[in-house]
């Protein structure tokens, strides 16, 4: 069945744990790239906040390298850690422990005015006093830079995000669309190595959100700068990032690319927050695990024995007659409409439920009725066993 | 389209407005412009021979606002007095604009950035002077600096100086007194203006490679530049008149212009001058303001 997240539960994940993930990831993910290229790196950060019995650890010793040039998401719900890391980045707050480096260089202790790195805050904080031109040229301006080049960058921003025409209005005369497109082209004017973007999507509706999600990859693909991503929209991330850290409880649980994240979960959290997910209890077994109702089905459990939790998505849950070859007696218990898909809940002979997702018919009925005796199958090496 | 009852209610509820501000108007009638233009009556007549005025038309008045006539033959001459008067005016509420400008925006700024519980305390506390009469407030501050008042007294006691620092009676003694008496003018619009301040702006400003000075310089101050231009008008409008003050700490020689128009209905019993010099004061501050207004508001609102 569908889970919320399990934040107490994942507290005892250990940085251990983490620390193999980098390792592994640096070995055959990272390929050739080295780590002196990497735009953005955190060694064994961690901030506290509050004092004595009330301390509250944000972040919790993490470690993650962000490469140049790529789009990179910090994914979560809230309270998991990634704004305080994003606030670290840019120097807003200063780490209770660790290390931060930008391109290279420790910059751990320095103001935020020092670090070559800009904000999309997600109030956008444009200044009311200034107009649209001169919120984008307001990096420049404080820089020192001449005032013909601060002009010409201007005008290349306002083209960048196609608001030419609003040069002299007043930030308050525009929509929260073109706010957003100020706030951004006033963050990329000064041509900062990393743009840090705080949840800059979430104040704009559906529509806009989508436009904005497509603009915003299109302005990275064209300036080439690296982008720091915080969201707590799982679909927002898989769309446009290259690499997703999934952060909860002050950790980051899992980092890869979207399709990575989606289809090899590495934990019950993540499997969990992105997408829907059915977890099954089960024992290992030699060739694969037994499932509470007896059935064996075929999954790489890496030979591990005892109780086990696999993770399978309603998507890849196949719905058929009880005696088909393979078939998991079950029952249907209901079924929810959801325009382009079929939810059905299923119950197993052990009584645990599970969710299967069928495109719907023309008609949008359910083609199956509740209390139907059916079978249930699982798309070959569907079923994930997670690291819990 | 309105229709014929429609328009008789609309006008029988103006009519209404009106009948219920009468009672204000006629005081503000009586009390503010009546005066008023009995005091520019008054500054074109001659002077009476034991005070009041002569009716006699008479620019006397204002001639005299910069020229005195000399006893023996009659020329005019430049009034070195009046303009020392005149400056120092200028000068101490110039000076003490500033002076509580500089004191009161870091207070406003703390004020504001406090928790809303500890915020109205902070705001109560600043109220407080108000409580109790001017005269006495100011009787007090002499009582603190006088050559035998309790600075004095202590600096003494504990020995650092031998002989009293002489304070009393000196634009010092002005300044500090209309400093501590308008402070509270200055913090309270202050406080508004920094309290609409979005805070979240400044990690904006740090962000985008502004020092903190630059960040006050180009962002704070900007955007709570009509609390400052309120703050200085409540405060510089009252000191250019301030009366008390300077009478109680600046004794009889350091006269402001307050001081100045009192001597003239006063002992000096040259009304038509004194009503001149209310007038020209009340023209110069109006000016001044004008100029202020336009020069503060410049910029910051294309459509202004």
């Amino acid at each position: 069945m569908r889970e919320g997240p399990r934040f107490l539960l994942l507290n005892r994940i250990g940085c251990t744990q983490y620390d193999q993930n980098i390792r592994k990831m640096k070995t055959h993910d990272r390929g050739d790239l080295l780590a002196e290229t990497a735009a953005i790196m955190a060694k064994g950060v961690t901030k506290a906040f509050g004092q004595g019995e009330t301390v509250v650890r944000a972040l919790d010793n993490v470690s993650c390298e962000i490469r140049t040039g790529e789009f990179f998401t910090l994914l979560g719900p809230s309270g998991c850690g990634k704004t305080t890391l994003l606030r670290l980045i840019a120097g807003f707050e200063m780490p209770t422990d660790g290390q931060i480096l930008i391109d290279g260089q420790d910059v751990t202790g320095q103001p935020p005015n020092k670090r070559a790195v800009n904000t999309v805050f997600q109030s956008y904080a444009l200044f009311p006093h200034l107009s649209v031109a001169e919120n984008i040229g307001f990096g420049l301006r404080m820089k020192g830079i001449a005032r013909a080049e601060i002009d010409r960058t201007v005008k290349e921003m306002l083209a960048l995000v196609k608001l030419e025409a609003m040069a002299g209005r007043r930030t308050s005369q525009l929509s929260g669309g073109q706010q957003q497109r100020v706030a951004l082209a006033r963050a990329l004017a000064p041509r900062p190595k990393v743009l840090l973007l705080d949840e800059p999507l979430s104040a704009l509706d559906l529509k806009l959100r989508k436009e904005m999600q497509v603009e915003l990859k299109r302005l990275q693909t064209e300036t080439g700068i690296t982008f720091v991503f915080v969201t707590h929209d799982q679909e927002e991330a898989l769309t446009m990032s290259d690499r997703i850290a999934v952060m909860s409880a002050g950790r980051i649980q899992q980092l890869g690319a979207p399709r990575e994240i989606y289809t090899r979960p590495r934990n019950r959290f993540v499997a969990s927050f992105i997408g829907d997910t059915n977890f099954l209890g089960a024992t290992g077994v030699p060739g694969g695990a037994k499932l509470g109702s007896g059935q064996v089905i075929a999954v790489d459990t890496g030979g591990k024995g005892g109780q086990i939790t696999l993770a399978v998505r309603p998507e890849h849950v196949e719905i058929t007659t009880p005696d088909a070859e393979g078939a998991i007696p079950a029952e249907v218990h209901g079924s929810v409409y959801f325009g382009t898909d079929m939810n059905y809940q299923i119950a197993l002979a052990d009584g645990s439920e599970i969710e299967a997702c069928v495109q719907s018919g023309v008609t949008g009925e359910a083609q199956i009725d509740r209390g139907a005796k059916v079978g249930i199958r699982f798309a070959p090496g569907s079923v994930l066993m997670l690291e819990d | 389209m309105a229709s014929e009852a429609e328009r008789a209610q609309a006008a029988a509820s103006t009519r209404n407005a009106w009948l219920l501000s009468t009672p204000a108007l006629v005081l503000l009638f009586c009390a503010a412009a009546g005066p008023l233009l009995i005091v520019l009556v008054y500054s074109f007549l001659a002077k009476g021979d034991y005070g009041g005025v002569a009716w006699n038309f008479s620019t006397d008045g204002w001639v005299g606002i910069l020229f005195s006539r000399d006893i023996f033959d009659d020329t005019l001459q430049l009034a070195d007095a009046h303009l020392t008067i005149f400056w120092r005016s200028v000068k101490i509420s110039l000076l003490t604009t500033l002076i509580t400008f500089a004191l009161g925006f870091p207070t406003a700024w703390f004020i504001a950035t406090r928790p809303p519980k500890a915020r109205a305390m902070w705001l109560f506390l600043i109220t407080i002077p108000f409580w109790t009469n001017l005269l006495i407030r100011t009787f007090a501050i002499n009582e603190m600096i006088r050559n035998e008042g309790v600075v004095n007294s202590f600096l003494q006691g504990i020995g650092l100086i031998s002989e009293p620092i002489r304070m009393i009676n000196t634009d010092l003694a002005v300044l500090i007194g209309m400093t501590y008496v308008y402070l509270p003018l200055m913090v309270l619009p202050l406080f508004a203006a920094i309290d609409r301040f979005d805070m979240r702006l400044l990690e904006a400003g740090y962000d985008l490679y502004a020092s903190r000075l630059q960040v006050l310089r180009h962002v704070i101050l900007p955007i709570v530049k009509p609390g400052i231009v309120a703050g200085s008008i409540l405060v510089f409008v009252p000191s250019l008149g301030a009366y008390v003050t300077p009478r109680v700490l600046g004794g009889g020689k350091n006269m402001m212009i307050g001081n100045f128009i009192e001597l003239q209905f006063g002992q000096g019993r040259n009304w038509p001058l004194g009503a001149a010099l209310s007038i020209a004061l009340l023209l110069i501050v109006m000016i001044a303001l004008i100029f202020y207004v336009r020069a503060a508001t410049k910029g910051s609102n294309p459509h202004g």
